[in-house]
Parts: structure tokens; sequence; C-alpha cells
């Protein structure tokens, strides 16, 4: 992205005179209404009362929760790749972790057990458990 | 309910309700008239911050670009300045408004641009061997495309803000889930080919690779290796790009190539190719199918079907299900798991639909990246 049409990620000031307004509001409603039920004076509107309140305490945190910068989940994991090499005499397997310069098909050292060229032939990457 | 509202608007003389009451119509009336203003900030939002991750994954992508030239071509000097470059590399595509004779020209188009790349990458990594370079060439593109994608967000983002219209941003906020996607699959192609991995999409080459195990290869065509390999009593000639460089070679020009040397006398063509599949369906699954199996820009579809109707030549198709994810990133184990099963549908193709004695052509199509013959 340029520098020029780098979107702001500071919080503007009239956003939190937004939210700081909604705050006082919504708290003096709530205080209205209990005061309004312990009372036990105009019961109907003191219902409205906490009603507003809470809707206003509820979007505050809505607000609250969008201005939060998101955290960047890791770009891409790499996954884990591995490499099956076999013997074609004795059928001894190695398996390990791909290193650069495998390729299936490669002829790669001897055989540990007796000294024939090993192949390598398979390489694929072990799936995530949950994927589908 | 009505009661309660009415009690509000009218009951509580103090000054708090006053002014809760004007702050419940000043927010009706906000909403009447600027809700739509409101949700195009919203999408806004939504898309900034993709369009952040975008920016993230691209600049992974060519810092790893770079890090693995540095790494195998050992450059003199600092290949940056030459890979930003490559990244803004275009190709026109030739003009289709008379499309007779379009084929060889967008060959034509593809042959120049592969060259310009292939020369562009030995000079970024003079060290480097053929298979390396190849690799280092589809690292590149993969950078590229990335590059692309998060141009093409960045540029309905811009617009959607200076227009500050709706539909604008929408069109972008609908696709996006779809275009993230893309562009992870994207980022995992890169690591993919950056190492020198078998992918998801080299499938085919994979099955044609094991079936030309142990028999001589000769490379009959650009980038694509042949061998004769007597199966069931039946001569097929199987085909593939040349690995273990990351290539998809021309396989369509190596078809006509043993068609014509046998002169029309084949009674068969299997084509084995990764297919992207439907949500819902396994990867790895084997379907079957008639119709030439390949993608790409369709150069080499059109040169396959042009060869196979003289002779009238049938054709199968044999495909191994991914999605996009799978196909670029590296092979998954589903798919990998596929190749036996899929020999086994070849070799009972062959049974029922050929004689003892036939001349057959097995293709294994896509990238070969990591799969060797
Ligand atoms: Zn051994």
């Amino acid at each position: 992205m340029t520098t020029k049409d780098e979107p702001a990620r500071r919080v503007s000031s009239f956003y939190l005179a937004i939210i700081l307004v909604i705050f006082i509001l919504s708290l003096s409603a709530l205080y209205i209404a209990f005061e309004n039920i312990i009372n036990q004076s105009d019961p109907g509107s003191s219902y409205s009362f906490l009603a507003v309140g809470f809707f206003g305490l509820a979007l505050l945190g809505y607000m609250l929760l969008q201005t939060r910068p998101k955290p960047m989940r890791a770009i891409v994991e790499t996954p884990r790749v591995i490499t099956t090499l076999e013997c074609p005499k004795c059928d001894f397997k190695n398996i390990r972790d791909f290193q650069r310069g495998d390729y299936i098909f490669k002829e790669t050292g001897p055989c540990q057990k007796c000294d024939e060229t090993m192949k390598i032939t398979a390489i694929y990457r072990e799936a995530k458990k949950k994927e589908q | 309910m009505i009661t309660e509202v009415a009690g509000l608007l009218t009951g509580g003389g103090d000054i708090v309700s006053v002014i809760i009451q004007f702050a419940i119509s000043a927010i009706f009336v906000l909403f009447l008239f600027y809700g739509q203003r409101f949700q195009t900030r919203i999408m806004l939002r939504e898309v900034e911050s993709h369009l952040r991750r975008l920016n993230l994954i691209r600049d992974d992508g060519r810092k790893m670009a770079i890090e693995t030239i540095k790494e195998i071509g050992k450059p003199k000097g600092n290949p940056a300045e030459r890979v930003d470059q490559f990244l803004e590399y275009i190709a026109i595509t030739p003009q289709s408004m008379d499309p007779s004779g379009i084929v060889w020209k967008l060959e034509h188009v593809l042959d120049v641009r592969d060259v310009r790349f292939k020369d562009e990458v030995k000079l970024m990594a003079p060290e480097a061997d053929e298979t390396q370079l190849n690799n280092l060439e589809n690292t590149l593109e993969a950078a590229m495309a990335l590059n692309m994608i998060y141009k093409v967000i960045r540029h309905f983002y811009l617009l959607g803000k200076k227009t500050n219209s709706l539909y604008v941003i929408m069109q972008i906020q609908m696709v996006l889930p779809i275009i993230m996607k893309q562009a992870e699959a994207y980022a995992h192609a890169l690591r993919a080919f950056a190492s020198g991995q078998p992918i998801g999409d080299g499938a085919g080459a994979l099955v044609a690779a094991k079936l030309m195990q142990g028999y001589e290869t000769k490379e009959i065509a650009k980038d694509v290796v042949a061998a004769t390999v007597p199966i069931d009593g039946r001569t097929a000639y199987v085909l593939k790009a040349k690995g273990p460089g990351g290539n998809v070679g021309k396989p369509g020009d190596g078809i006509r190539k043993i068609i014509e040397e046998k002169k029309g006398n084949i009674s068969t063509i299997i084509m084995i190719d990764a297919a992207l599949k439907l949500e819902g369906e396994a990867p790895g699954e084997v379907a079957e199918g008639v119709g030439a199996a390949i993608g790409g820009p369709g150069v080499e579809q059109f040169k396959i079907e042009d060869a196979i109707v003289k002779h009238k030549i049938p054709v199968n198709a044999i495909i191994v299900k991914e999605d996009l994810g799978d196909a670029v990133s590296p092979m998954r184990k589903e798919v990998f798991d596929a190749v036996d099963p899929v020999i086994k549908r070849i070799k009972r193709l062959l049974l029922e639909r050929t004689k003892k004695g036939d001349n057959v052509i097995i293709a294994g199509i896509g990238n070969t990246i990591g799969i060797g013959q």
C-alpha cells in the first residue's frame, strides 16, 4: 500500500466523542430507571429507560469492539511435508522431513542395511485432522 | 409497548429524559437518511482489513521470492529491483474479433512470455540449474499473482472510498471471501515452488511418472518426456512434463507427435489430470469420463482435440479431484494415495476398450514440480 493511501488506524476524536455521549446518556437512563423503580413512581416509563440504557451500553460495547485493532492471523502456516525413502532391494523404509532438492523418484544415498541406492517414493503433506 | 413509548416521549419532565428523547429521534432520522452511508462505511472497513492482510501476504511472497533467488541463484547485486519490475510484467492477449487462428497467436504470445521469463530469471539467478530455474520462475509467477490480486482489491477499495458508492464497494465485498482463499492458495503455492515440493496439480504427472518407472525416457517435444511402456500386451506411450522442475510442458505437441509417428494408429488416448472438486466432494476422489482433460489457457487442449479429430481417436479422461488450495499447495496425502486407484482404472480401461497389440497414449497432465521420471 502506498503511504498516501494508508488507511488511518487511529480512532478519530469525533468517534470518541460519540462514544462518550452515548455512555453518559445510557448511564443517566439507567439511573432514572432504577430511581423510578425504587420509588415505585411511573413504572411504565422506567422500563423504557431501562431498555434504552442497556441498548446504549450494548451499542457502546459494539463500537469499542470495532475500534480495537484485530489481531492479524499468521500469514500462512507452512505445512509439514514428508519424504519417504525406500530401498528397492530390502524394503527398508526411511521417513523424514522434506529437504530442498528432494523429488519423487530421485535416487539418494545408500541404504543403511544393504548399501543399495535408495529412492524417494513419496512426498506428501500431512493434512490437518479437521480439514476436509 | 406503545403506551410505554408514548410515556417516554411525553413524560419525565427532567432534562435528562428530554436529551434521551432527542437522541433517539436524532438516531432515527440519521439512520433514515444516512443508513446507506453507514453500511458503506462498515463494508469499507471490512474490505480494508482484508486488504491489509492481502498486503501482508503479498509482501511476504515477494520477500520469500527474493530470499530464494539469493539463496539458490547467488546473484552479484540485490535482485529486489529486478523482482519488483518482474512482478508488474504483463502479457497482452491477441485480439479475438476475428477468432480464426487465434490459438496460434495466443501460443506465440505465451511462448514469447515464457522465453522472456526464463531469460529474466537466468539474469536474476545466474547460478541456478535448469530445475531450479523452473522452480524460481513458478515462484515468481505466484508472487505476481499475489501482487495482481492485491492491486485489484486495492483499486476497488479506493474507488469505493472515492465515490462513496455502496455498489462499487459491494461488488468487491461480495467476492472477497473467495479472493482471500485464492490469495492464500497462491501463498501456499509460492512456498511449495520455492522449495520444489510436488503440488496437488501434479497428480497426473505423478501417475505418468509411476508408469514410466524403469523405462527409458526421451524428450519428444518442448519440456515433454515420453516412454514406451508395455501394459498387458498393449504398447503405451506414456508422456508427462519434464521434471523435477516446475513445468507443465506442451503435452499437446507431444501427443500430436506420437499420433503422427504412428500415422494415426492409436486406439485410444487416456489423459490424467487434477480437477477442481466441488465443495462436499472428498479430496483425492477419482472420476472418469471422455474429453481432453487439461486446463490452462486452452492452447494445448485445442492442439490435442485438433490432432485426434483427424483420426477419430477416442479420448478418455481420468481426473483426481481436489480444491484450488490443494491443487497449488504441497500434494496432500489423499491425492498422493489416489495414484494407485488411477493406475488400476487405466488398466481396466485398456482391458475394456482396447485389444492386445494396440497402441495407446497415456498422458499425465499437470505441473511436475518435485516429480522426476
Ligand atoms: Zn536396502
